[in-house]
């Protein structure tokens, strides 16, 4: 490269795929951290504070041209200090093109709601909200919506067993249907996959003989 | 909220004034127009619906918690289990989203394969959806007509994959197993009748003058406010929005097929109707497509660490059984990643949002549903109509509770 320029020839440079240039597009909005082009999808990280400037800058800009939100998700990582990702997947019909908007958060600490970007977001902040209790404000209608009727916790995080708390019968003595808590007749069982050859860095044992010498050459 | 009306019959001499309070009624979860278990809070103003508060989840069965813990070959079943009416473009979603990760692709018969059965799961889902929602609306011969055609369909899905519904067939690197001997030419002597049945169908209905009475300007979304509703799919299109994922974002061998994508004017229940039996047509047109293009090959990639060694190699080959037994309790190991992979399925964009942190288990699956954006629609849609209205409209968004509860 250094030679080509040197000799003043440029080399042909390939022109921007259609991501790069959405990338680009999107990196001078408000309230972007960063833009990435991930496994082929563009993907933005952005402060949690700017989500409806930006939204309605990506929905009205016309380089961008959203005019669907397809989907928002939640993601527990239980080890971060902002536990939550909050992931908006959006969709362009006239520009043909997808971006995904991921913004952090805690348990307590809101997110503005887009429902007046595009009511559709209603139900998917009521999801988040009853599967991850992230909180939307500015949404009128946090209530819960696939868990039960005064159902307690919130199933998707990481910490919430798989079995949950309590299960449901119907008691013919009493009449009605019942909660209890879960009674297990086994263990539940879990394995971890993990191959000691592949994932362990320090084998039962070892401990004593100094690291440079681990998972070298023989 | 009340409303009184004034009556001019004079009843027992003189002016008789009625008081109508308006009222909530609860439809469903256990009433036949609820397709499945939708229970609806409907505040009537008298015949009229004034507001609409669709309560969700009467099926939610965690399956986005429980795939967080099986492997992706354990997770591919719980596919078929959402949208049962449509289970293999499920399947396809979770399938090209793991490929993608993987960063593998599957061979050109699977391919076709897919494509194949991508189609016929459509006509199967159409068949579903249009029928009953003939049902609801009050006609009963589409149904008994819709269901012997689905018969048929689903020994072809028994034939492929052993089961008529919940198929387990498309697996991540290809399809479980090759098709039958006889299968393509069954399904295309199927296929030589299936346009005239649709005519039969048509005939029932397109030009019904109760039929249209009920569905003609029932339900109208213009095409902003679908876009701005999530709507996808067939909903989309009958707003009048030309938009189809295998015609704009092609995926397996759809950029090489001829098919037109049917879109509708007037977004109103009828034209969502009319969208979907055009669909039918261009997916029979697929299938003959797909059929006469199909070649022999392989059916899964040749990698053994994803896809399982065949019976016959297993009973000699010691490094073959080894890949079978790891890859059926282990499973393979994705690398950390994320991808939203969307298909288009039946009923519109049916996406998978997959999370890998390189473990053998997805850290997240996010599903995102067909249904939940079109049902939550309802009341938007439904407001000011009258009750039997709302049923119409039920039907033509084409709700099923497995997707949409998850």
């Amino acid at each position: 490269m250094a030679d080509e320029n040197q000799a003043g020839e440029v080399a042909p440079v390939a022109p921007p795929t259609p991501h790069e240039v959405l990338a680009a597009s999107v990196a001078g909005l408000p309230g972007v951290i960063s833009t990435a082009i991930e496994n082929g999808e563009v993907v933005v990280r952005a402060h949690r504070d700017s989500v409806p400037a930006l939204m309605t800058a990506l929905r009205d800009h016309e380089d961008c041209a959203f005019e669907q939100l397809m989907d928002i998700c939640g993601v527990d990582w239980p080890q971060r200090v902002e536990r939550f990702d909050v992931v908006y997947n959006l969709l362009s019909v006239s520009l043909n093109q997808r971006i995904r908007v991921i913004v952090t958060t805690d348990e307590s600490a809101p997110v503005p709601s887009v429902h007046t970007i595009w009511p559709v977001a209603t139900w998917w902040e009521r999801e988040a909200w009853d599967l991850y209790g992230i909180v939307f404000s500015g949404q009128p209608d946090l209530r819960r919506i696939l868990t039960d009727y005064g159902f307690e916790g919130h199933p998707l995080r990481k910490d919430f067993p798989l079995t949950g708390y309590v299960e449901v019968r119907y008691d013919p003595e009493r009449g009605q249907v019942v909660y209890e808590p879960v009674r297990l007749t086994q263990d539940f069982r879990n394995f971890d996959f993990l191959s000691p050859w592949e994932a362990m860095t320090t084998l039962p044992g070892d401990e004593k003989v100094p690291p440079r010498k681990q998972g070298g050459a023989p | 909220m009340s409303l009184s009306t004034t009556t001019e019959e004079p009843a027992e001499g003189g002016k008789r004034t009625v008081e109508i309070d308006s009222h909530a009624i609860n439809f469903g979860p256990q009433h036949p127009a609820a397709h499945g278990v939708l229970r609806l809070i409907l505040e009537m103003d008298g015949e009229v619906v004034e507001r609409a508060d669709p309560h969700i989840g009467l099926l939610h069965r965690g399956t986005e918690k429980l795939i967080e813990y099986k492997s992706y070959i354990q997770a591919m079943p719980y596919f078929d289990r959402l949208d049962y009416v449509s289970p293999m473009s499920q399947e396809h979603a979770f399938a090209l989203a793991t490929e993608k990760l993987l960063g593998i692709e599957a061979p050109e018969r699977a391919k076709w394969i897919r494509t194949l059965f991508s189609e016929i799961t459509r006509i199967l889902n159409h068949l579903l959806n249009l029928t009953t929602y003939a049902l609801d609306v009050g006609a009963i011969t589409p149904a008994l007509w819709g269901f012997e055609e689905r018969e048929k369909l689903m020994e072809f899905y028994e034939a492929a994959s052993g089961a008529r519904l919940h198929a387990n067939y498309f697996r991540t690197g290809g399809v479980a197993k090759d098709l039958p001997a006889g299968l393509e030419e069954r399904i295309g002597e199927w296929l030589e009748g299936f346009p005239k049945f649709i005519d039969d169908l048509e005939g029932l209905l397109t030009g019904n003058r109760i039929w249209k009475q009920r569905t003609v300007d029932i339900g109208v979304m213009s095409p902003e406010n679908a876009l701005a509703w999530g709507f996808s799919g067939p909903c989309l299109r009958a707003s009048g929005v030309p938009w189809d994922l295998r015609r704009s974002q092609p995926y397996e061998m759809y950029d090489q097929l001829d098919f037109m994508v049917p879109v509708g004017r007037n977004g109103d229940c009828y034209d969502r109707y009319l969208v979907r039996v055009a669909e039918m047509r261009e997916s029979a047109k697929i299938v003959r497509q797909c059929l006469d293009r199909m070649k022999p090959g392989p059916v899964k990639v040749a990698d053994n660490k994803i896809t399982p060694p065949s019976r016959a190699e297993m009973k000699r080959s010691m490094e073959a059984l080894i890949h079978h037994f790891k890859l059926f309790t282990e499973g393979f190991h994705v690398p950390a990643g994320a991808t939203y992979t969307a298909v288009e399925s039946p009923k519109g964009e049916f996406g998978v949002y997959l999370v890998a942190d390189g473990t053998n288990r997805p850290y997240r699956c996010k599903i995102r549903p067909t249904g939940f954006a079109h049902l939550q629609a309802t009341e938007f849609l439904s407001k000011r109509h009258m009750l039997a209205d709302a049923v119409a409209i039920i039907g033509s968004l084409d709700i099923v509770f497995g997707e949409i509860d998850r």
